[in-house]
């Protein structure tokens, strides 16, 4: 009896290769036709710690870089870090896997990586964040926030940014020393690949301090966006009642976004920057939705709490940019459709992956959604963000 | 429907798997305690490889007669896990644990000696 043919292959877990882990996104990009699709991701990582041999090199105070030198990037020593099963003791194999990864294009190793699971996805370009140092706000001391950050944003514009230009950036702002925040922007505002500059969220110096008001006026002026991008701090008082990552995350990756969000509109900042370009990053999207409603709910009751404000909350809230990552996925899709109706999504949602972290979104989180028409994905997968951090709108990328 | 070979049933040893294609199908065949289980490979969540991933015992909160919870341990369900976020299949059902009216696709499995078929 004459059989069909089968191609049968083992499952490995001692080799590790991006564009075959992500082979089913590339099968979806070659299903959905990406290559005709401008795809921008506005929030994506790499694991800058890799490369912390490098990146230490380049703190300037010699003090300080002969001790991040000799710490060799453990876990204790001269940075921070934070608790966090981010594999899920295993489960996600790509966070070892990665390891072992050959990526295709022979430059700098964090450049190939990038560049293999934005092709895999069918990504064009990708705004690239670091990781470990999502935590540094919460470095008990300053200094180090602020040379660890001027040394990582120095080496990113160098070996990174500078020699690829499908990978961007928002640059890593130092906000727990306002004046080093402000030197930031000076510095790097107008490198190649510079498109914004992000603040980490979990932190406690107010955005409406007036320490940063020169730095927002001066971001202002460039025209570059200003992002918050969200994590947790388990060591928060409120989020230190949390047993669990999952209670810790879901909780602290909104919690500071909408601590900051409040501050940012009460205190009146969209009144007095009003070309003042902000997003707020990898809170998912109900949060908003949520804050709107409650903060108009007050303000009409407490005008005089807020005096600047000329509108309420809500309509300035929308008119500032959401990153999509993680969506919530409701059973009930009229749930999903009113969120993105209410924060005005066809002109202000950008979609983000967050790859590789453990709850990554692909394009098809937006490609798929039966209630957006043609151009609203077009624009929420690339058209905005490519005007927003001025991009060429050709599609760039090579799918497998 | 056809029968595809997925090959010697000695080639796959308890606790491991393979991953057939048939036609345009990605399948997933486990060995595990002596039976064979048979999926779909794609994902109920983004599409991702659901049964490339690690397999593990469940966990299970240990809560007290008085309804005191005592700590974690491992169960005696095993699941096998999608690699690129974590979803969670029970091998004897498909079914996702977090959610069991999803399930993924099921295909029999064939023994005839010892070779091994997939019937999709």
């Amino acid at each position: 009896m004459d059989m069909p043919r089968s191609d049968v292959r083992p499952v490995e877990f001692d080799t590790f290769s991006t564009p075959k882990h992500l082979s089913h996104a590339s099968e979806q990009a070659r299903a959905r036709n990406y290559q005709d699709f401008l795809i921008v991701d506005v929030d994506s990582h790499h694991y800058e710690n890799e490369s912390y041999a490098e990146v230490f090199e380049y703190i300037e105070n010699p003090v300080m870089r002969r001790d991040a030198i000799d710490s060799g990037g453990r876990s204790t020593g001269f940075l921070n870090t934070q608790v966090g099963g981010q594999s899920m003791a295993g489960r996600i194999v790509r966070n070892k896997g990665r390891r072992l990864d050959k990526p295709r294009v022979s430059k700098h190793r964090d450049i190939g990586m990038t560049l293999d699971w934005m092709d895999a996805m069918g990504v064009d370009y990708a705004c690239l964040f670091p990781t470990p140092m999502l935590f540094l706000s919460a470095h008990p001391v300053p200094e180090v926030e602020a040379a660890m950050a001027q040394a990582y944003n120095r080496w990113l514009c160098e070996r990174i940014l500078a020699h690829e230009p499908r990978i961007v950036s928002m640059l890593y702002l130092p906000f727990n020393d306002p004046e080093a925040a402000y030197k930031t922007v000076k510095e790097f505002g107008d490198k190649k690949g510079v498109v914004g500059f992000m603040v980490t969220s979990p932190r406690y110096k107010p955005v409406h301090d007036n320490a940063f008001i020169k730095t927002y006026a001066l971001i202002e002026e460039m025209g570059k966006v200003l992002s918050f991008h969200a994590a947790y701090n388990w060591d928060d008082r409120a989020l230190g009642m949390c047993n669990r990552f999952i209670a810790a995350h879901a909780l602290g990756f909104m919690w500071f976004n909408m601590v900051h969000m409040t501050n940012w509109v009460v205190n009146g900042l969209p009144e007095r920057f009003p070309k003042l370009k902000v997003m707020w990053i990898e809170s998912g999207l109900t949060w908003a939705y949520s804050l709107m409603q409650r903060l108009d709910h007050s303000y009409l009751m407490r005008t005089s709490d807020c005096p600047q404000l000329k509108r309420k909350p809500s309509e300035y809230m929308r008119e500032m940019y959401y990153s999509t990552q993680p969506m919530e996925m409701p059973d009930d899709k009229t749930l999903l459709e009113a969120t993105f109706k209410q924060i005005k999504a066809e002109t202000q949602l950008l979609w983000s992956s967050d790859y590789p972290h453990w709850d990554f979104d692909l394009p098809s989180t937006i490609y798929d959604l039966p209630f957006l028409n043609e151009q609203s994905k077009r624009n929420i997968l690339g058209g905005t963000a490519a005007k927003l951090f001025n991009l060429d709108a050709k599609p760039v990328k090579k799918i497998p | 429907m056809a029968e595809w070979l997925v090959g010697k049933a000695s080639d796959i040893k308890d606790g491991d798997r393979k991953v057939v294609t048939a036609g345009k199908r990605e399948i997933g065949v486990f060995h595990k305690d002596g039976a064979f289980y048979a999926y779909s490979n794609t994902c109920l969540h983004q599409g991702g490889p659901a049964c490339e991933g690690v397999m593990i015992a469940n966990v299970i909160d240990i809560i007290n007669p008085d309804r005191t919870y005592e700590g974690q341990t491992f169960g005696d369900k095993t699941h096998f896990v999608c690699p690129w976020h974590g979803w969670e299949y029970d091998l004897k059902t498909g079914e996702m644990v977090g959610d069991r009216k999803q399930k993924l696709r099921k295909y029999e499995v064939l023994k005839r000696g010892d070779d091994i078929y997939v019937v999709a």
